[in-house]
């Protein structure tokens, strides 16, 4: 049927045609065969070419529009892909290295929180994590935070509570953007889960930034080279340099090690529930295959019976059970 | 037979025993289990948790 309705669509090519018409003919041996002429095979090697040809060129014509250039971006536009970093307290079974937290907490506030907000993060629940009470309370009552209003409606300041949050360091977003050439700083407080490689991308970017950008990158005016940022120009210049902070448990303050500490602080701010999480999810996996092993167990014992039974078939003896096979 | 006869004996064959036994060993085992669970956990990170630094400031401040 659809070698038939080919034919008729293509009646009007000669060589084509015939070949089709013998195809059908072929199929349908009722249907009056035409005789063939020699000068046909010409035509139909031709054709077969033709079609052959056309075929070829389609696929390549496609390969050449949608094969190898759908990616949607360039590598400079993806970014540097981040090293993966052998972090600790990624490890299944490891908690954050609270030492590094507050070194880290030490590294944003000394470092970061000029530019950048946590937003999140409230005072409290530094207590018990990175400082003591005391040290959280005095810190909270660095800062003033409005208050709730007066009998006259008017809102005064009060100082900072453990219940308040860490205060944003520009009064809102313009601000901001005013104050970095247009550029948005972003809120900290989840950025090692919002960013595509967590702690390995933002360590990369921290570190990353090269002495001068290589022969031949474009750099526009107020942007810094860094090749791990999507695009490569970020408004953030290098903010980590040796020797930047001093640490009070006396830490060398290498770049990278601030750089690794802010991280792992960060990675905190993103997932405070981390270490409870880690290690409830492994108590929970030692009563599960406790539970597992006792409920094959179980199953073992109910199934034994049925196991082990043997079906015996026993033929009924009688008098024609004697008489030999096939008689 | 004589064990499990004991055993019959002694925990199921009231039922008051027997929830007695099953309250008693959930209490039991959870304190064991948490407790032992707590150690290995400490022991595998010694050194990183706010408890275990937490001394070097809360003395400071008392100081
Ligand atoms: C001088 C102000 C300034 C300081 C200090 C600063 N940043 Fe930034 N940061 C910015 C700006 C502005 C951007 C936005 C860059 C852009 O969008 O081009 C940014 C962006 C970022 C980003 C997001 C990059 C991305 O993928 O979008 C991260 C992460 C970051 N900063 C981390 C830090 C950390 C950690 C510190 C402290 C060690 C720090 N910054 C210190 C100004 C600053």
């Amino acid at each position: 049927m659809l070698a038939r309705s080919c034919a008729r669509a293509t009646r009007s090519s000669g060589p084509i045609r015939s070949l089709l018409q013998k195809a059908t003919s072929r199929a349908s041996s009722t249907s009056a065969s035409e005789p063939s002429k020699a000068g046909n095979v010409v035509g139909n090697i031709l054709a077969t070419s033709g079609a052959t040809l056309v075929g070829v060129g389609a696929v390549a014509w496609y390969y050449n529009q949608y094969g190898p250039r759908a990616l949607a971006m360039t590598p400079a536009e993806e970014g540097l892909h981040a090293t993966a970093y052998p972090w600790e307290h990624e490890k299944l079974f490891k908690t954050f290295d609270h030492q590094a937290l507050r070194r880290g907490f030490q590294v944003y506030q000394e470092v970061c929180a000029a530019c950048h907000s946590l937003s999140r993060i409230p005072y409290r629940s530094l207590v018990g994590t990175i400082m003591t009470v005391d040290e959280a309370k005095t810190l909270a009552e660095e800062n003033e935070y409005d208050s709730e209003p007066n009998d006259e409606g008017d809102i005064e300041k009060r100082p900072g509570k453990l219940a308040d949050y860490l205060p944003d360091p520009y009064k809102n977003d313009e601000a901001a953007r005013a104050a970095n050439q247009g550029a948005l700083p972003p809120d900290l407080s989840l950025i090692v889960k919002g960013r595509h490689g967590g702690c390995n991308y933002i360590f990369s970017l921290l570190t990353g930034y090269p002495e001068e950008p290589p022969p031949g990158a474009a750099v526009p005016e107020g942007l810094n080279f860094n090749p791990y940022f999507p695009g490569t120009g970020i408004a953030m210049a290098r903010v980590l340099y040796d020797g930047l902070v001093e640490y009070e448990d006396g830490t060398p303050a290498t770049s990278s090690q601030m750089a690794k500490d802010v991280v792992e602080f960060l990675n905190w701010a993103a997932e405070p529930e981390m270490d409870q999480r880690k290690r409830m999810g492994w108590e929970v996996m030692a009563i599960g295959s406790a539970l597992m092993l006792l409920s094959v167990w179980v199953k073992r014992y109910k199934w034994v019976g049925i196991k082990t039974r043997k079906l015996v078939y026993n033929p009924p003896v009688g008098p024609r059970s004697r008489t030999p096979r096939g008689a | 037979m004589a064990l499990s006869q004991t055993l019959y004996n002694t925990f199921f064959r009231s039922n008051a025993t027997m929830l007695g036994l099953v309250f008693g060993t959930a209490f039991g085992g959870s304190l064991l289990f948490n407790g032992t669970s707590d150690r290995i956990w400490d022991s595998i990170n010694q050194g990183r948790q706010w408890k275990d630094i937490k001394h070097k400031y809360v003395d400071a401040a008392e100081e």
